[in-house]
């Protein structure tokens, strides 16, 4: 009896209230359902007049026809409150957001950033020197004696100096081996250092520019050898270039401060003129090197016969170019803002060996 | 270096394959940087037979020609191939070079394929010398003689067949200047045996009627000896074939015979030698220093004037030859000389390289003698020359001349057989280190090492290892790995300074501008803009008038960057850099910058409406952001005592102390931008990298955090001052009102301009301030607020003028 119709009951009741278009609509609805006279408050009154037994199975229906028109109702009135809300104070979200500057880290810098991580990792610190350097420092000290034909080689850069001043002129350092000099003689042996930095020469072409990047690495100890360089430089390509086991192959050479003295190449293919590194059959030259002259070790004040080591020096333009896949190294330093987006780095993109080089 | 690789084995008896040599060339040192093999490029052309050649039946101008070839050389089988050829010559019987189907034919930039021409099909070529590229001959195909061996290799039959390699040497490696040099070093490789003939002497029949004098002065280092020998009675003209092949093989053209055979022994021997025209000198050589002034017309016929100090050598006239540089026309040999005075000298590297380069002169004499000849071979040299002139030239040889003594170069180290394993780190026998050692010419007695004459580089033990683990190869190397110097966790590495410069660059990347790197010299005009420009900072021999100057600080360089991207269509710019600034030019006189640059607008157009163009303190608060970042102390100096290419009056300095300027900030002056072509207003900063104070303490620890649980409170001020009173006087007037209560003030309102001076009189602005109170004991009662309010009022007055607005 008082079951029937419960169904339909719930049905009108539900049906209305998510018909329902206000909260005025709402309210009524509320009050002719579960209000004091209410059809299913009325109902409920009704219960006294039943059977303990009838009583059993339709007061818990009553009681969860009355619940869920509480929770519809409540639903609803949430519903129709974000629907206001939409209403009122709607915005094109599709808009663009207030603009910001992007900004970015040059290639070089992010590349010297890398390199110092890994070198770090292998103890090595960084030692800064001047770029007008003095004669002494740029040449002689590196066993390259006045009229040796490397200084011609060198394409080097003089300071001016008046007629009058008859001191040998500076130089624009043509190379980072004079920071060589300068840390022995600071700290002496042992050491481990690397040094980044401007270096220039009178060379403007294609592939050369009259000021570029080098990195000098430097390590002395009583029994640092050759062999000793072959394994750091090894290492270090397998992790400046994120792929393991890159080979080099040391090719006998010269350069004055350095006795014996050994070109590098680096393992690469060439398939389509897509250069790969770590991989295939070629080799490609990518910095020099070799056991610390005596004399050089003599002009920083180091003796010979206690300590010895490897030096080497190689381009950080170049690494990066070969690492990033930039082609021209000439743009490197004309500040083209469409180059320095697309090669540049973000700001937090700080390399670090735990996180990742390049990420 | 260039030499063939017959002109190799004429000094190394050999059965390595070209490329066995070529890679240990690279592999010793003596680096391979080009070679070109006739065999690649001429390699399928062999002689062949004309069976019979006949009219096509086609075409009037055209031979059908029956050709016998022998496409697997002159011992295999015989071929018949029909082939229409178009040339007048092409006849029965004729010896020509046949290019078969498939080969490619340089000269006409093709690969053959089966052809029919005018319906006869025709199956290869009958080449002419222009299309082999060999000459420009194409009136007909070639004609070889009738005995040519038929079916072996055009280019062996004709000598072709001979690459030529091309090597770098490098400095310390004189004696490979001359392919006995490099046969010496790929024999010692184990490539093969050194076959170098000795020399024999020729015995002189009369005394030269040119005799030679050094002068002391000169004689003691710069030309230790010079030896010569008069010829008479030779007949120069065109050298011999095999000579003038050689030569022309590596890119020298002959000359005449007695030119020639200088050349020659240059390149055979590292031995440069000059021929004077005996008839042309006029009494004795001397050998002397230039007093200065003196001239001559060189063999390249150009003009020079000599200073005081370069090395001459003259006769009766005057300066016959700049000494170990170049001879002069004057006494030159020419096709019609007939007794020659020959010159085989040593000559001291550093003179040479000396007057070499003020002379520009860039001579095949001057390369090698700067580098260091091998003095003990200046007789032989002589005699070597003597024996070839007589034997292509004939005539008599005097007996020779000699000036000076062979300087002394003997010296001896002692060879360490342990250190190659210590140095280098790779195991070589005592034995083959001691093998290798004399393969290359040293000499050893015990472990006495006395090097060659001809290796000046070698100058000590390390040479020694140096030239052991090179002929071992280094491509042996195996890697070992370095143990750090200390265990455990790594240590920091980078200094306070360089920590900041990253910190920094960082800093003003992630406020938006894009780095640049840009070159350390600018040109003058720019450097004087900015406070540079003088002749302590400029280059001697810059590249160009753009590069001229060091650079004294970043902004020309940043302004330049920008100009340069305007043009491309870029007018709102953010863009910085970090990096050397140039005061002098000596070495201490480098600093470290960061600057950034803004132009234009500080956004593109949005419908935000928060485009504007950027301004002055845009650049002061990235200034101050990036002094944040490296922890500079927040109270500091603005004072606007600014150099003159900051806007007078919108620019400023942060200083800490009147001396200490860690940054500077503003609009660039508008006679500057104009002048560098830049559109739009542009402000910038400057941080002085290093001039911030580093911390003193190296403790992590932070003082104890105070923080009061009492209400603090805000109160508004609003003073009328004259319109030039700075906000930063008027806070810190404020601020001084209580140290203690007073925790912050700052400027929330400026109402200036003449709207504000119709209200507040002419002349005048107000400035509106918030102060925050904050009590450490109890909470503040009215009174003491009214109190402090009174106190700031009145400071402020004192510091400013200013009343409270009402």
């Amino acid at each position: 009896m008082i079951m029937d119709g419960l169904d339909a009951l719930k049905k009108k009741y539900l049906d209305g209230i998510m018909a329902a278009s206000e909260e005025g609509a709402l309210e009524t609805l509320r009050l002719a359902a579960i209000g004091k006279k209410g059809e299913v408050a009325m109902k409920m009154r009704e219960l006294g007049k039943m059977t303990p037994k009838e009583r059993k199975s339709a007061g818990p229906a009553l009681n969860a026809l009355k619940g869920e028109i509480i929770s519809a109702l409540a639903a609803r009135k949430a519903s129709l409150g974000d629907a206001a809300l939409e209403a009122r104070l709607w915005l094109d979200v599709t808009m663009a957001g207030r603009p910001s500057r992007q900004g970015s880290i040059h290639p070089v810098s992010q590349v010297t950033e890398e390199v110092a991580a890994i070198f770090a990792d292998l103890g090595f610190s960084v030692a800064e020197g001047p770029q007008i350097e003095s004669d002494w420092f740029n040449f002689d000290a590196l066993n390259i004696p006045p009229e040796h034909p490397t200084r011609t080689e060198m394409d080097t850069f003089y300071m001016h100096r008046d007629a009058d001043d008859t001191r040998v002129p500076n130089v624009l350092r043509t190379h980072t081996s004079p920071v060589q000099i300068r840390y022995m003689q600071e700290h002496g042996a042992p050491c481990r250092i690397i040094a980044p930095g401007r270096v220039y020469r009178a060379d403007y072409d294609q592939t050369h520019t009259p000021m570029f990047h080098q990195i000098e690495g430097l390590a002395l100890g009583r029994d640092i050898s050759m062999a000793n360089l072959k394994w750091v430089l090894e290492e270090f390509f397998s992790a400046f270039f994120e792929i393991d086991g890159i080979k080099t192959r040391f090719r006998a050479s010269h350069f004055p401060f350095t006795e014996p003295s050994a070109e590098v190449d680096i393992q690469c293919s060439w398939s389509d003129g897509q250069l790969k590194i770590g991989e295939g059959d070629d080799w490609m030259e990518v910095l020099g090197s070799g056991m610390v002259h005596p004399k050089v070790l003599a002009a920083g004040g180091i003796d010979a016969d206690k300590y010895q080591g490897f030096a080497f020096g190689m381009g950080i333009d170049r690494i990066a170019m070969l690492k990033y896949g930039i082609p021209d190294l000439r743009a490197f330093f004309d500040s083209d803002l469409r180059w320095l987006r697309h090669y540049g780095f973000r700001a937090l993109d700080m390399p670090s060996l735990h996180a990742g080089l390049s990420g | 270096m260039k030499f063939t690789l017959n002109w190799l084995k004429t000094h190394l008896e050999t059965t390595a394959s070209l490329d066995e040599i070529l890679y240990a060339l690279t592999d010793l040192g003596l680096e391979v940087e080009g070679v070109e093999n006739p065999a690649d490029s001429l390699g399928d052309f062999r002689i062949c037979r004309v069976i019979e050649a006949v009219k096509h039946p086609n075409a009037d101008r055209l031979r059908l020609c029956r050709v016998e070839t022998w496409p697997e050389g002159p011992d295999g089988p015989t071929e018949e191939v029909q082939v229409v050829c178009g040339a007048p010559n092409a006849r029965t019987g004729l010896v020509g070079v046949f290019a078969p189907v498939g080969s490619y034919v340089p000269g006409i930039d093709m690969v053959l394929k089966p052809g029919v021409i005018r319906d006869v099909a025709s199956n290869g070529m009958l080449c002419s010398e222009r299309e082999l590229m060999v000459s420009d001959e194409h009136d007909g195909i070639i004609e070889l003689s009738e005995d040519a061996p038929m079916g072996a290799l055009f280019i062996d039959y004709t000598n072709r067949n001979d690459p030529v390699i091309d090597i770098a040497i490098t400095p310390n490696r004189p004696d490979a200047l001359g392919v006995e040099g490099v046969a010496r070093d790929l024999a010692a490789r184990g490539l093969g045996t050194l076959k170098t003939p000795k020399t024999q002497a020729v015995t002189g029949s009369f005394k030269s009627k040119i005799n030679v004098t050094i002068d002391a002065e000169v004689q003691a280092k710069a030309c230790p000896v010079f030896m010569g020998r008069l010829i008479k009675d030779v007949k120069n003209g065109p050298s011999p074939q095999w000579l003038q092949d050689r030569l022309r093989a590596i890119g020298l053209r002959p000359i005449s015979a007695l030119v020639d055979v200088t050349n020659f022994f240059t390149y055979d021997r590292n031995r440069p030698l000059h021929v004077f025209d005996a008839d042309k000198v006029q009494g004795d050589l001397r050998v002397h220093f230039a007093s200065g002034g003196e001239g001559l017309t060189a063999l390249d016929d150009k003009d020079y004037r000599l200073d005081a100090g370069m090395m001459a050598i003259s006769d009766g006239q005057g300066v016959q030859s700049i000494a170990g540089i170049m001879g002069g026309v004057q006494t030159g040999c020419t096709e019609t000389t007939q007794n020659v005075f020959v010159e085989s000298a040593y000559w001291d590297p550093i003179t040479i390289a000396a007057t070499g380069r003020k002379l520009k002169i860039n001579s095949d004499a001057r390369y090698r003698f700067e580098r260091g000849i091998d003095p003990a071979f200046t007789g032989e040299g002589l005699e070597l020359a003597t024996r070839l002139i007589l034997e292509i030239c004939g005539g008599q040889a005097s007996e020779i001349v000699v000036a000076g003594n062979v300087p002394d170069v003997a010296r001896s180290y002692r060879l360490d057989t342990d250190r190659v394993s210590s140095l280098v780190g790779m195991e070589i026998a005592a034995e083959t280190q001691t093998a290798t050692l004399k393969a290359l010419g040293f000499k050893l007695k015990g472990s006495e090492v006395t090097p060659p004459t001809w290796r000046p580089d070698v100058q000590g033990e390390a040479d020694l290892v140096e030239e052991i683990a090179r002929i071992a190869s280094l491509t042996k190397l195996e890697g070992r790995s370095l143990a750090r110097e200390t265990s455990g966790v790594t240590r920091p590495i980078l200094t306070p300074i360089q920590r900041r410069e990253s910190v920094v660059r960082r800093q003003i990347a992630a406020l938006g501008y894009s780095e640049c790197v840009t070159y350390s010299f600018i040109d003058q005009t720019a450097a004087e803009m900015f406070g540079g420009g003088q002749d302590a900072t400029r280059l001697a021999n810059p590249i160009s008038s753009e590069m001229s100057h060091m650079r004294p600080n970043l902004l020309p360089g940043l302004l330049q960057a920008a100009a340069r991207n305007q043009a491309r269509g870029f007018a709102d710019l953010a863009l910085f850099e970090v990096g050397p600034a140039f005061d002098g030019g000596e070495p201490e006189d480098q600093h470290m910058e960061a600057s950034g640059l803004s132009i234009g607008m500080n956004g593109p157009r949005d419908a935000h409406d928060t485009r504007r163009a950027v301004d002055l303190y845009d650049a002061k608060a990235d200034a101050e952001a990036v002094l944040a970042a490296i922890g500079a102390p927040v109270k500091l100096m603005v004072r606007r005592d600014v150099p003159n290419w900051w806007h007078p009056g919108r620019a400023g300095h942060l200083s800490l102390g009147p001396k200490n300027i860690l940054a500077s900030f503003g609009e660039v002056h508008p006679k500057v931008l104009s002048a560098m072509g830049i559109k739009g207003p542009a402000v910038a900063f400057t941080i002085f990298v290093v001039n911030a104070p580093f911390p003193k303490s190296r403790s992590a620890t932070r003082p104890a955090l105070k923080i009061s649980d009492l209400q603090s409170v805000e109160r508004d001020f609003s003073f009328v001052v004259d319109q030039k009173v700075e906000a930063l006087t008027l806070l810190n007037a404020a601020k001084g009102a209580d140290k203690a209560l007073i925790t912050a003030a700052s400027v929330f309102d400026v109402f200036a301009g003449e709207k504000a001076a119709s209200q507040m009189g002419e002349g005048n602005k107000s400035i509106a301030i918030s102060v925050r109170l904050q009590p450490k004991n109890a909470t503040l009662t009215d009174a003491e607020i009214e109190a402090v309010s009174a106190k700031i009022i009145d400071k402020v007055a004192k510091a400013t003028g200013g009343t409270l607005r009402t």
